[in-house]
């Protein structure tokens, strides 16, 4: 075989983090405690709801991961979870509220398993008639899905949605969760020039990132575990995965079922945070801005998905918030100008990072290898070799 | 070991099998030869799940394996190496061979088990941190069967285990299968290549549009003058 062949070590396997790894992710871990702190001290409140959206985002890119980067099935209606989180976390909630008001100011911590259970439901209910379709007709079915998800509920689907005016209805409230008046009351300082104050933001920012510590925890497990080494197979090759054992039906609901639990909390928590939720929260655009999350970070990968969230989620609404705050110098009118451009700059960016870096920015090393371009050379390369050795069979002189 | 009754498989409309029955008994080599389109394939995707007989039953070691999906059969023990090798391009040789060994939780026996397909394959041990896709033609054959080894298999099935392969490989890929069987593998196998597959096996099932033709030990079959004239090009 040709001579010019490269060795391609691959080392999918967990490295052992190094120092420097170690050290940077606990000053990440500080700077996620301490900067929303900080700025609510300051008084910049928009920068503690920025901070908690981008950590809604995060938790959706890694549920939406499972499916499109572990899995390789691609959700374009992934916000329909995120949504059957929202509603059946809120519906729930008023429901204890009612039946045992001593548990109201639990009912946020009640509602999330129920919530999150819904929405696994929802994606069992999803996955199941779309086992067999892959690829772009699996991509239409969901984008499908997630509309009729967001029209079954601005039509007031059983009287339980309260259509486009969105829930809680009116004169009715989300009671405030456990523990948040205490803090808000005791939970105080002033100095360093700082007058911090504790809040309702920052209780949910909170919660927010203790949740997303948790998907990252359960998602790398899963990456680790016997279920995410059989999506890698299906994900390659179904058939081949099949003869070796894995039970590709199984494999996919389970894909299904994990990643809508995840849109599931997300939304509960959204819900929550928001106080509000009404169906124009879950339109299509969301389920892309999750994908172009996922695709600029790098799929199947962790730190990618949270970089992608803050590119995508935290920068524009960074804009809109320091022009509404009065940082930046701008007209109302102007700041939202530039939240629309969004849609145009990220086409853009999309379309420059498919062409240059189509692995996104961090992605997992085992996709890297799968769409790293020089990778494409390599097996050009390979398969050329493998025409030589196929069709040069009288000389003989290959070594195989 | 391996019972098929009167299998009906049927394409949509077509029937691919029209009521094939063979049997495999444990420690031998079976081959099915046949021309293009005679069943072959088919005959082995419907004992292995792929797809699902109309009618007849397939039984493995005295249960009914016939209509159960691929996954099953596998966990019972009935591996088969597909057709066009379909190994984990975008794995490594290693990973690919963790993979046959899915189904398995002996560390130590899989362990022991890689070191045999390596010893048997060394060209294997070679490239095992290499990418499964980036092997040629022959080497992924070898991957192929050595995924299939990994899964400790009773009954190993190989679809065209030759096909566009160089003779000096297809010869090393023969001498494997004949290897194996003496080790103890009971193996089924399906090939275009009808003179080097009678060759090595016990017995041969020659397959025509769906039907058995002829059946008899291998060396029979390779003397017999039908087979001669149909399948091995003589006039």
């Amino acid at each position: 075989m040709g001579g010019s062949k490269m060795d391609i070590r691959t080392s999918v396997s967990t490295t052992k983090m190094s120092r420097t790894k170690m050290a940077l992710l606990a000053l990440a871990g500080l700077a996620v405690v301490f900067v929303p702190v900080v700025f609510q001290g300051m008084g910049q409140i928009f920068m503690v709801r920025i901070m908690a959206v981008i950590g809604l985002y995060v938790m959706l890119a890694l549920g939406l991961n499972i499916v499109v980067g572990y899995a390789g099935l691609l959700d374009l209606g992934y916000i329909a979870f995120y949504a059957m989180g929202a509603y059946v976390g809120i519906l729930s909630a008023e429901v204890i509220s009612h039946v045992w008001p001593a548990l109201a100011p639990f009912s946020y911590f009640i509602s999330l398993p129920i919530a999150a259970l819904a929405a696994a439901a929802t994606g069992i209910a999803l996955g199941t008639p779309v086992l067999r379709l892959r690829g772009d007709y699996l991509a239409i079915v969901t984008l499908g899905f997630g509309e009729i998800v967001r029209i079954v509920i601005t039509n007031d689907a059983g009287g339980l949605t309260n259509g486009a005016a969105g829930l809680p209805r009116a004169g009715q409230m989300i009671t405030s969760p456990f523990g948040l008046q205490w803090l808000i009351d005791n939970a105080r300082f002033t100095g360093f020039g700082l007058d911090f104050a504790f809040s309702n933001n920052l209780y949910w920012y909170f919660i927010i990132v203790l949740l997303c510590c948790l998907t990252v925890f359960v998602v790398r497990r899963l990456d680790d575990s016997r279920l995410g080494r059989s999506w890698v197979a299906m994900r390659e090759d179904e058939v081949a995965a099949a003869s070796v054992g894995i039970n590709i039906t199984v494999a996919k609901l389970w894909a299904f079922s994990l990643g809508a639990l995840w849109g599931g909390v997300a939304g509960v928590t959204f819900a929550n945070f928001q106080q509000f939720v009404s169906p124009e929260s879950f339109t299509f655009m969301e389920s892309v801005f999750i994908v172009c999350i996922i695709v600029l970070g790098g799929m199947g990968s962790i730190p990618g998905a949270i970089l992608g969230a803050i590119i995508i989620q935290g920068v524009p609404e960074l804009i809109r918030g320091l022009a509404n705050s009065g940082i930046v110098k701008l007209t109302a009118e102007q700041a939202s100008l530039i939240g629309n451009y969004r849609f145009l700059v990220f086409g853009l960016l999309m379309v420059v990072m498919m062409a240059n870096r189509p692995q996104g920015f961090l992605p997992s090393k085992r996709r890297a290898m799968e769409l790293a371009p020089e990778d494409e050379k390599v097996l050009a390369e390979e398969n050329q070799s493998l025409y030589d050795v196929e069709h040069q069979t009288e000389t003989s002189d290959h070594d195989l | 070991m391996l019972k098929v009754n009167d299998i009906h498989t049927f394409y949509g409309q077509i029937e691919a099998l029209k009521g094939i029955s063979l049997e495999v008994q444990e420690g031998e080599i079976v081959t099915l030869i046949g021309a293009n389109g005679a069943g072959k394939s088919t005959t082995l995707k419907t004992i292995s799940g792929a797809l699902a007989p109309k009618h007849g039953s397939i039984e493995f070691e005295g249960g009914i394996i016939s209509g159960m999906p691929i996954h099953k059969v596998t966990q019972k023990g009935v591996i088969q190496v597909p057709e066009g090798r379909r190994i984990f391009a975008r794995m490594t040789v290693t990973e690919n061979l963790e993979m046959g060994a899915f189904l398995r939780s002996d560390k130590d026996g899989i362990k022991d088990d890689m070191d045999r397909v390596f010893e048997m394959f060394p060209r294997l041990r070679e490239r095992a941190g290499q990418k499964g896709g980036t092997l040629s033609g022959g080497e992924q054959q070898m991957l192929a069967m050595a995924r299939g080894i990994m899964a400790r298999p009773k009954l190993l099935m190989l679809d065209e285990p030759s096909m566009g392969l160089a003779p000096v490989i297809v010869e090393l890929i023969f001498e494997t299968i004949v290897e194996l069987n003496k080790s103890g593998s009971t193996i089924l196998l399906v090939e275009q290549n009808a003179a080097m597959a009678l060759a090595i096996a016990d017995r041969g099932y020659v397959l025509e549009t769906g039907t058995i033709k002829l059946t008899g030990p291998g060396k029979d079959l390779l003397q017999n003058e039908e087979v001669r004239k149909a399948y091995l090009g003589e006039t």
